[in-house]
Parts: C-alpha cells; structure tokens; sequence
C-alpha cells in the first residue's frame, strides 16, 4: 500500500511525520503541517470523547486519489495524511496533513487543498460523546462550501 | 449476488452491517433500494432519505448508476471526518 496515507488506531508524533517528510529531501524549502485535534466543546456542549469509523479500503483510494489531484495542480514533494479510527479522548490528534515543496506557497495551498477535500470526501464519520450521550455528527455546509472553493 | 453493506449513523439505525442479495431484477443502485425495502419494510424512510450517499467498488455514484452480479455497494450518510 502507498505510503503516503496511513489509517490507523495508534496516535503518530509529529516530529517523526516531519523526519519522514524532510529525509534526503534537500531540494525542498517548505514543509507545511496540519494537525486536527478532539475539541472539548462542540455546538454548545461539553465532548468527552469521538468514535471514528470509516470505510476500509474506500478510504484509502479516496485520499491517494485526492494526493494526485493536488500533485497535478501543484508543484509539491512529499505529501503525508494519517487519519486516525476508534475512540479518541479531549485532544488527542486525529487526523495530519503533511506537505513539502521547493517554495511555501505551493505546500500551504496543496495542505489546505487536501485537508478540504478529506473533510467533505473521504468516507469517516464522527460519533460524540457528550454530556448529553452519544450523537453522530452531522455534514457542514461550510465544509462543502469551502471545498468548492477550489473547483 | 450483490453485496451490500452500511456504515455510521445508518448501520446502527438499520442494525445491519452487512447482507447480500440475489441480483435478479436489480439494475440500478434506486432498483436496489426498492429491493432492500421489500426485503425489510421497516427500512423504507432510512433507505429513502434523500441525504443517503452510495459507492459501488469503493466509488462515489448516483441512483441512476448499474448494478451488477458481485460489486460491493455502500449505503451511508454524509461523511464528517477530518
């Protein structure tokens, strides 16, 4: 399987992306990352932990497929994206976007890119844990607006 | 044989993970929703939500789009990862 995307229950360091991402890799001057974490408060109410399903195998096509489209429409090196499953407690990471390129405007624009589409394309979905019990979240309409930005 | 399968909100819902059915009939993903209903009538407004999003082999498709003997179908709601 492609190495640039990683689903998985076990957390990730950051520093340990970074290494990956910049190892034998002097021709890049920028390395832009991205890092979601569980909030502890969502629509007004206290969140005491996420579940994250996905569905295996569309997942993974999904994101290498968005990893191509931002390496066609952007001069990028290396690209990372680790997206976390199972249960996740107060702010432990969920998901990273890493991004490298000879110049930084190319690595914020592609991170961006690739964090938008994952959120209103790749097949996960959130369940909480609240004060008020257990919800599933529902899509935004200002993630689907703001990934239309790029089409 | 088609087989079908369900994630998140609308898998706890349906209380159904899984299940195939015999392809006989079934033409378009809209054709197999009316096949899942008639295979659990207590499914009907689940499967009818108009929200509900489908893939066949792992890609995104429409209620017009062919079915046939051995894809994989996935029924599930709008994702929310990121």
């Amino acid at each position: 399987m492609n190495n640039e995307v990683s689903i998985q229950e076990d957390d990730f360091s950051l520093a340990d992306e970074v290494a990956f991402l910049e190892s034998d890799n002097a021709i890049d001057g920028a390395v832009v990352t991205f890092t979601g974490r569980v909030r502890n408060k969502n629509e007004g109410l206290n969140v005491t932990a996420l579940t994250l399903e996905h569905y295996p195998g569309m997942t993974e096509k999904l994101l290498a497929k968005i990893i191509t489209t931002a390496k066609e429409r952007w001069d990028i090196g290396r690209v990372k994206v680790i997206h976390r499953i199972g249960r996740l407690e107060i702010g432990e990471q969920i998901v990273f976007v890493g991004v490298t390129s000879q110049h930084r405007q190319d690595a914020f624009a592609a991170n961006e890119f690739i964090m938008d589409y994952l959120k209103v394309k790749a097949p996960f979905w959130k369940k909480e844990l609240t004060e008020n019990g257990e919800k599933w979240l529902d899509a935004k309409s200002s993630d689907n607006n703001k990934a239309q930005q790029w089409s | 044989m088609i087989k079908i399968v369900f994630f998140a909100a609308l898998r706890e819902q349906l209380g159904c993970s899984e299940l195939s059915l015999a392809s006989t009939n079934i033409l378009t993903i809209n054709q197999l929703k009316q096949a899942l209903i008639e295979h659990q009538p207590q499914w009907q407004n689940l499967i009818e939500n108009n929200t509900l999003l489908s893939a066949i082999n792992h890609e995104m498709v429409d209620g017009e789009h062919p079915v046939k003997s051995g894809d994989e179908i996935a029924f599930f709601p709008p994702v929310t990862g990121g």
